[in-house]
């Protein structure tokens, strides 16, 4: 629980390079920070304080605006209920109440074996499925209570694994290039990950994707449950978990 | 013509299988507008998006064409899509980042090539992970189709791009905040003047910042021509527009419509589209344009969907997201929990946003527990006018952005449609509907 481990530190540099000022990596690699430990360390601020030429209470006094960072230890799992106005309207905080009474925990509470940390969430942009809950921020919608306990369940017996990575994964895929317009220098990232992931046209592997993709591997980004991008015209939308 | 067949073009593609992935989207004519834009001057290309008048899509409805002939004259210029939805109840940029992310790349690419964008940043949410994993995908691959990076299809034009994560707040969706937040630093919305980014955004450099939506209709234009683009639509409002429906329908979901054709009796009742008020109960009001707008009610059902017809009738268009209420539902706690949203995003800079979202935010609650007093009415009003002077429409302005003028018209719009309902609240001391266990909620919050 400290400061950057060596391949966190590489990817902060990577990230680094893509802007022309350092500190506008801050909240990219904070989310690096927030992968790794779970949440931002008074330790790992300072050193990314040192990597973008900052005071560490500058990191903090920034990372201390954003809702999505933690300064405490949460649970692997971050379950967020939406209750703003579209899911309230579909029974958010009756799906919120029941979920406080499956975990044990009121919104901000952790259960105490640390697998699951409750949130009372504003609008997380699925209201075509209200109401709707997030896991790691991986999207579950058209949630009834019941559909709820299974979820957990599910989660708990390590079935999601695929689709939902630890708290703090922001993102399983890396960039694969560094910048090349404007005659740039670029980082060492266009060797660094996964040289071979698909080309254009190559057909990707199926099924459930890994926590981290293994260099050459193509992540497969398909979800059973979480799509939004449909919903057009036909309502059809959701694979329903049901 | 019904509205399951009308034009589609920025969710043309969102059904295909794996729409997300390159070889889907070549399959479906990917990367054509690109191509055919390099063959034109950037002058062309903006002519053509002027003939469109594309309207931005992200809620304040400013043409994309006239902003980027705003731009200042100075290098480098930068292009920052904003991809921070967070307005309640709107969720369209969230799909088609998800089920389009190359088309918002090309899009991007043909815009930073317009206004000679040094880079690109595309500003996406940070509770979208999904929406970041496929973009970063996409964007991986038409490095490596050569759509992007140096020398874009062996043309002369090079450009990068940066997929760049948010980390939660609603106020970073503010384009001066979104650019703060760029820098590495709070989401704190810039004071005006200067007005626009254009003129001094990132770094203080000349910047353009778009919507999502709004580029994913640029390929569409480019190849089909701008008076093709406005040949949709009426009046100022062109093309279709990605509309968000949610809130008490059969059939919640984004509807991409020819804009101002379809009336919000079509929209929320028609088969192909909302399906009609959920167990067929009575609309009560509708919230027709993110929460900042003030709601209208079923005598307003024929209006059409533009962005001028709904100023006619004193409320906006905003993002898009339109959101039917039906009888049973609480106006005292609808307007709560949009005025706690608020209260909970404001950046605190400016007190009668920071101040003023707190006493509304209690005041609405004890009315909806049954402690509210006659007064209290005068009292919410008095708070929305230290917020926005006059409470009119549209809102004056106290404060550096317009999140906490959002605040009153909520209030102003409910107290004035339905003031029986907030006095019965008071007079019984008790919520006349059913409880939906929200008091008890309340009572911790």
């Amino acid at each position: 629980m400290a400061r950057l481990n060596p391949d966190n530190l590489a990817h902060a540099e990577e990230l680094i390079a893509l802007y022309p000022e350092r500190r506008s990596a801050l909240i990219p690699i904070l989310h690096v920070l927030q992968e790794q430990d779970g949440y931002l360390s008074e330790d790992g601020m300072a050193h990314v304080a040192e990597l973008v030429g900052i005071k560490p209470v500058e990191v903090r006094g920034t990372a201390s605006f954003y809702d999505m960072f933690h300064f405490e230890p949460v649970g692997r799992y971050l379950v967020a209920v939406c209750t703003n106005i579209a899911c309230m309207l579909q029974g958010a905080y009756r799906l919120l109440e029941h979920a406080e009474e499956t975990l044990g925990v009121a919104p901000g509470g952790t259960t105490a074996d640390g697998m699951f940390t409750l949130e009372d969430a504003e609008c997380l942009a699925l209201c075509g499925n209200a109401p709707c809950v997030t896991v790691n921020w991986r999207f579950f919608g058209d949630l009834d209570p019941q559909d709820f306990d299974r979820l957990v369940e599910d989660l708990r017996f390590g079935r999601l694994d695929g689709e939902v990575p630890a708290h703090g994964t922001l993102s399983r895929v890396r960039r694969r290039h560094s910048l090349k317009a404007a005659g740039s220098t670029g980082s060492a990232s266009d060797q660094a990950a996964l040289p071979n992931e698909s080309q254009p046209g190559s057909d990707a592997s199926e099924g459930p994707a890994p926590d981290l993709p293994a260099p050459g591997t193509h992540l497969d980004l398909s979800t059973r449950r979480s799509t939004t991008a449909t919903a057009v015209v036909d309502a059809k939308h959701l694979e329903n978990p049901k | 013509m019904t509205f399951a067949e009308s034009t589609r073009i920025v969710t043309a593609r969102l059904h295909n299988e794996r729409s997300w992935t390159i070889s889907s989207y070549l399959a479906a004519g990917g990367y054509q507008g690109l191509r055919r834009a390099l063959t034109m001057t950037p002058k062309e290309i903006h002519d053509q998006v002027n003939t469109a008048n594309i309207l931005g899509r992200g809620g304040a409805g400013f043409e994309a064409g006239r902003k980027w002939g705003m731009l200042r004259q100075a290098q480098p210029v930068y292009l920052t899509i904003n991809g921070d939805e967070s307005e309640p109840a709107t969720f369209k940029d969230h799909a088609l980042i998800e089920g389009d992310p190359h088309q918002l790349i090309e899009g991007a690419v043909i815009a930073a090539y317009v206004i000679g964008a040094a880079q690109v940043f595309i500003f996406v949410r940070g509770e979208f992970p999904l929406a970041i994993e496929r973009l970063q995908a996409a964007l991986n691959e038409a490095y490596d189709y050569g759509a992007v990076g140096a020398n874009i299809f062996a043309s002369s034009f090079s450009v990068d791009v940066v997929v760049h994560p948010g980390a939660g707040a609603y106020i970073c969706g503010e384009e001066t905040a979104l650019l703060e937040s760029l820098e590495g630093k709070r989401g704190y919305p810039r004071i005006k003047p200067p007005f626009f980014p254009a003129v001094m955004g990132l770094y203080g450099a000349p910047t353009i910042v778009n919507n999502v939506e709004t580029v994913s209709n640029l390929p569409w234009v480019v190849l089909n021509g701008g008076d093709n683009f406005a040949a949709l639509g009426e009046g100022r409002s062109k093309g279709t527009k990605l509309l968000a429906l949610a809130g008490h329908v059969k059939q919640p979901g984004n509807y991409e419509l020819e804009w101002a054709k379809v009336t919000f009796r079509d929209l929320i009742f028609d088969p192909a589209l909302g399906g009609g008020i959920r167990d067929d109960n009575e609309l009560k009001a509708i919230i027709p344009g993110g929460v900042s707008s003030p709601w209208i009610g079923p005598e307003h059902l024929d209006v059409s969907l533009s962005n001028e017809a709904i100023a006619g009738i004193g409320s906006m268009a905003g993002s898009g997201s339109v959101i039917p209420m039906d009888h049973t539902t609480c106006m005292v706690r609808a307007a709560w929990r949009i005025v706690r949203f608020f209260h909970r995003e404001s950046c605190g800079q400016c007190t009668p946003c920071r101040e003023g979202g707190g006493w509304l935010e209690k005041i609405l609650e004890r009315i909806e527990m049954g402690q509210g007093r006659e007064s209290d009415l005068d009292l919410l009003m008095d708070v929305c006018d230290n917020i926005s002077p006059g409470v009119s429409w549209p809102p004056a302005q106290t404060t550096i952005c317009v999140l906490g003028p959002s605040m009153p018209p909520s209030i102003a719009s409910g107290l004035s449609r339905f003031r029986d309902e907030y006095l019965a609240h008071i007079r019984e001391g008790r919520c006349p509907f059913p409880p939906d266990r929200l008091p008890r909620r309340l009572a911790r919050v």
